[in-house]
């Protein structure tokens, strides 16, 4: 029997007052795919840092083809064959492929001839499809993807890790990627795969490792699991499901938009023409690849960009050119995408926080003066109502974990009686049983009356939660979708234009399902 | 609960300055043994109880140099760095001292629309900053510095057409302000004949006013919220553009307000013997006093301490009296350190805290578990 290719025992990792991993064991062999899954916070990327040497371990030993390793740094991993492919690519855009790969590794083959025929031979070999001389800046994201592989390959790797590296790819990329990894494997590699999604899991890997709560608590064999199995392995209970069960959706309009246009710095509209009704009572979801108008389309929604063109309703009064807080004070809700930048004060306490957005509302302003007993008894309530996990209302917002501060900006956004709530990816970032209580209260904001506009990249959150969905492309909306029959290979071609509609024509029928997208695809190159 | 945080919260805020100080107090050592001169000798001149004139000296100097701060830190709290306090002083106090000296009006009428006076030139000045940042975009901290050697500059020109010239004296002063409008000190220090400025009650009260608006009122929360960050309060609904003006506006407002004391209780006029540099002064002050009004208050007290102690060092120890710059100078690059220091350490103990307490708590807390 060869030894594991990899293999972990009693990995124990303290930080001040959290135990990140305990005891995580496990082995990886040679030439296969493992894939490690847990909810976010769970250890995963803590484990990984420890196995490419970023952090070391306070107790348990780390083997490479049976030997014992001792990580001081990356480069000891570097050394001993294991390289790492961050979820965030670090790469030069104003650099070439053959650039970036050579960066720091100039004394390998050398940064002119050699360097590119060794990067046109791993790129070959593995199928991976990049060329040596394209320049970063235009490559799309799953080729980027695939030059920081190679730039792995090239420095000699033979144990590859990839931190959640579907989470910036589109369906169609997803399958490309996985093609990779079954070429790397057959050709003797082996690859270490972090995730959150249960089904590409199942589809890639050859064993998944699951980790809840910072310790290994199963090792399973894809073939004999089900993904609500793996889930309930990785929450340690039942699971909960997006879907939104009986419509609620009436026919008030709540936010009408029509023709609206936001004019770009170059000729092409960061938004064109975009018309959409949200009635009282329904989620309208819109999918897209990030950077096809979502954000601009919020802002613009919420008054921190003026529109070009066109005309946004809320009820039956013209808010487009109203300032953010009027139109907040008018009853929209804002969840905005990057809670840290957008949504939190992190240095302030709680209870400033409950009121941030609403610091012209009741309870927490009498006058001109801050009403801080008041401010103080709506945060407490906010708290209590969304369970948000907090030792009290003086704490800053930063002590909080991540779904802890959404829960924080939900409650928030749903107290002040709002009648229009926009959500941008609202479940990003935080672990599954706090998306499960923030799907809880979308569906809750739903059945009370309230109108929806959900802007997410998680397109079975979509699917889930939504009435209608659309997918914008370059600043327009597609045709309605209907989520009762869509299914994520249609919305993924319609997110990279694949399916070869014009973007922007509304169907008449709401029902319309695009069949056979086409399975033939494009990347996103041309949807950045 | 919240009177604990709050203790440990007192606790950490005074470990930065302390550790501040006791840093000025090894690094300005070892330069005067590097120097030769006698480091004992230097620190009982420093360090012995001042006499009750200086006492009086002291309270006066921090009583201006806390206006000063004062006015500075209402921008650092949005993340504006008003350098211009000492530009929007001099000629605040410029512009009050020509009303003053005529005489226009009876007594106490005349002090206040001079402090009126001061207060409207120094945010105008101010607001030409703010101004220029919102509509063009130009650095505040630019700006202020050009404007406060425009202001050096238009005050000498304008000081030498208004001047009341002493013949025989080469000293360029205003028109001296009437008896009836000088402002009567306090003795409120026993072995001396010399008082505390009355506008030490202006000091207070702006104190006071800057507390309450900053934490008290919607405006001032709208304040804090950009200083802390601007994205999240653009996105709750502030227009940071107005806040910004606004801002700078009462920063010049406040600064106005510097001068006054040494105005109207000191020299009774306005002239080249103005003292000079308190808006700089201001700003260290402010960052040692961590923009809180009672920290700014301790900060002006050291300030003008190390100051006045340092008077004498020249006259009994031989060692120039410069010394206390230097000792002023690491004060401010150490705490600016340690306040960084202090808040990064107080952030992982708030987060250990609260991830103890967390996972002390069985199971997950019902809503009602939460309630307090």
């Amino acid at each position: 029997m060869v030894a594991p290719a990899v293999e972990l025992q009693g990995i124990t990792k303290r930080f001040p007052g959290v135990v990140a991993n305990r005891d995580v064991t496990f082995s990886v062999q040679r030439g296969t795919v493992h894939a490690i899954v847990g909810e976010n916070g769970a250890g995963k990327s803590t484990l990984m840092k420890i196995l490419y040497g970023v952090l070391r371990a306070d107790e348990g030993t780390v083997r490479v083809d049976g030997k014992p390793l001792a990580l001081h740094g990356p480069s000891d991993a570097i050394d001993a064959g294991i390289g790492m492919v961050f979820q965030h690519f670090m790469l030069a855009d104003n650099l070439t492929v053959l650039e970036n790969v050579v960066l720091g590794a100039e004394n390998l083959h050398g940064i002119a001839d050699r360097a590119r025929a060794e990067i046109e031979r791993i790129s070959a070999g593995y199928g991976l499809n990049v060329h040596a001389d394209d320049l970063v800046a235009d490559l799309g994201v799953g080729i980027r993807q695939r030059v920081e592989i190679l730039k792995v390959l090239y420095r000699g790797a033979k144990i590859l890790i990839l931190d959640e590296p579907t989470a910036v790819l589109v369906p169609q990329e997803v399958d490309e990627l996985f093609d990779n990894l079954r070429e790397l494997k057959s050709e003797g590699l082996t690859v270490i795969f972090i995730s959150h999604k249960l089904d590409e899991v199942l589809s890639v890997a050859d064993s998944i490792t699951v980790i809840r709560r910072g310790t290994t608590v199963a090792t399973v064999d894809p073939k004999s699991v089900t993904s609500r199995q793996l889930a309930e392995l990785m929450v340690g209970s039942e699971l909960p499901s997006a879907s939104t069960h009986v419509s609620t959706v009436t026919d008030r309009p709540l936010l009408a938009i029509t023709g609206l246009t936001l004019a770009g710095a170059g000729v092409r509209d960061v938004l064109h023409d975009i018309t959409l009704t949200i009635h009282a009572g329904e989620v309208l979801g819109v999918a897209g690849v990030e950077g096809n108008g979502q954000a601009e389309l919020v802002e613009a929604i919420m008054g921190m960009r003026e529109p070009t063109a066109g005309r946004i309703l809320l009820e039956d009064q013209d808010i487009s050119d109203w300032h953010t807080r009027e139109i907040r004070e008018a009853g929209v809700g804002y969840i905005p995408e990057d809670r840290h930048r957008h949504a939190l004060l992190l240095d302030a306490p709680l209870w400033e926080n409950t009121m941030l957005g609403h610091q012209t509302e009741s309870p927490n302003v009498k006058g001109v003066w801050v009403d801080a007993a008041g401010a103080k008894a709506g945060a407490e309530r906010i708290l209590a109502e969304y369970d948000v996990r907090t030792p009290s209302i003086y704490v800053t917002a930063n002590s909080l974990s991540g779904g802890n501060q959404q829960k924080l900006i939900i409650g928030r956004e749903m107290s002040y009686t709002p009648k229009v709530l926009v959500a941008a990816h609202p479940t990003r970032g935080v672990d599954v049983g706090a998306q499960a209580a923030i799907w809880d209260h979308i569906r809750r904001a739903r059945r009370e009356g309230l109108a929806v506009l959900l802007i997410s990249a998680d397109l079975d959150e979509l699917i889930g939660l939504s009435d209608t969905i659309r997918v914008i492309l370059r600043g327009q909306l597609s045709a309605e979708f209907d989520p009762d029959v869509v299914t994520a290979q249609d919305l993924g071609a319609a997110m990279t234009g694949a399916d070869q509609r014009e973007p922007g024509a509304v169907a008449d029928d709401p029902g319309t399902r695009h069949t056979e997208a086409g399975r033939e695809t494009h990347g996103v190159e041309d949807g950045q | 609960m919240k009177a604990t945080l709050d203790l440990r919260r007192v606790g950490l805020g005074l470990v930065a300055p302390v550790l501040a100080i006791l840093v000025a107090f090894v690094v300005t050592s070892t330069v005067l043994l590097l120097a030769g001169d006698p480091v004992v000798e230097v620190w009982t001149q420093l360090l012995t109880a001042p006499r009750p004139r200086l006492v009086v000296a002291i309270i006066n100097g921090a009583s201006v140099y806390y206006m000063s701060a004062i006015a500075v830190a209402i921008g650092f709290r949005m993340n504006l760095f008003n350098i211009g306090v000492d530009g929007q002083y001099r000629i605040a106090a410029f512009a009050a001292a020509v009303f003053a000296g005529q005489g226009w009006l009876p007594g106490p009428l005349n002090v206040i629309v001079s402090l009126l006076i001061a207060v409207v030139v120094g945010a105008a000045w101010a607001g030409i900053a703010g101004w220029l940042k919102v509509s063009r975009g130009v650095s505040e901290v630019i700006s202020t510095i050009m404007l406060n050697a425009i202001a050096t500059g238009l005050v000498s020109f304008l000081l030498f057409r208004v001047a009341d010239s002493t013949a025989g004296s080469n000293v360029t002063n205003t028109k001296t302000i009437p008896t009836s409008s000088q402002v009567p000190g306090f003795a409120l220090v026993p072995g001396t004949p010399n008082k505390v400025y009355g506008f030490i009650l202006l000091a207070a009260l702006v104190g006071i006013a800057y507390w309450v608006i900053l934490n008290k009122t919607r405006f001032g929360y709208d304040l804090r919220a950009t200083g802390r960050s601007e994205t999240a309060a653009v996105a709750s609904g502030v227009n940071v553009k107005r806040m910004v003006l606004t801002a700078m506006v009462i920063s010049g407002a406040a600064a106005g307000l510097v001068g006054m004391p040494l105005l109207f209780g000191q020299d009774y006029s306005y002239g080249t013997t103005f003292q000079p540099g308190l808006g700089f002064a201001g700003i260290a002050i402010a960052l040692l006093g961590r923009n809180h009004p009672v920290g700014i208050a301790f900060g002006a007290l050291l300030w003008s301490y190390l100051e006045q102690q340092s008077n004498g060092l020249q006259i009994t120890v031989g060692v120039s009296s410069e010394l206390v710059f230097i000792i002023q100078g690491v004060i401010v690059l150490a705490v600016v350190i340690a306040y960084e220091v202090v808040r990064r350490a107080g952030l992982r103990m708030e987060q250990r805290k609260v991830a103890r307490q967390l996972s002390d708590q069985p199971g997950s807390p019902t809503p009602e578990g939460v309630t307090v």
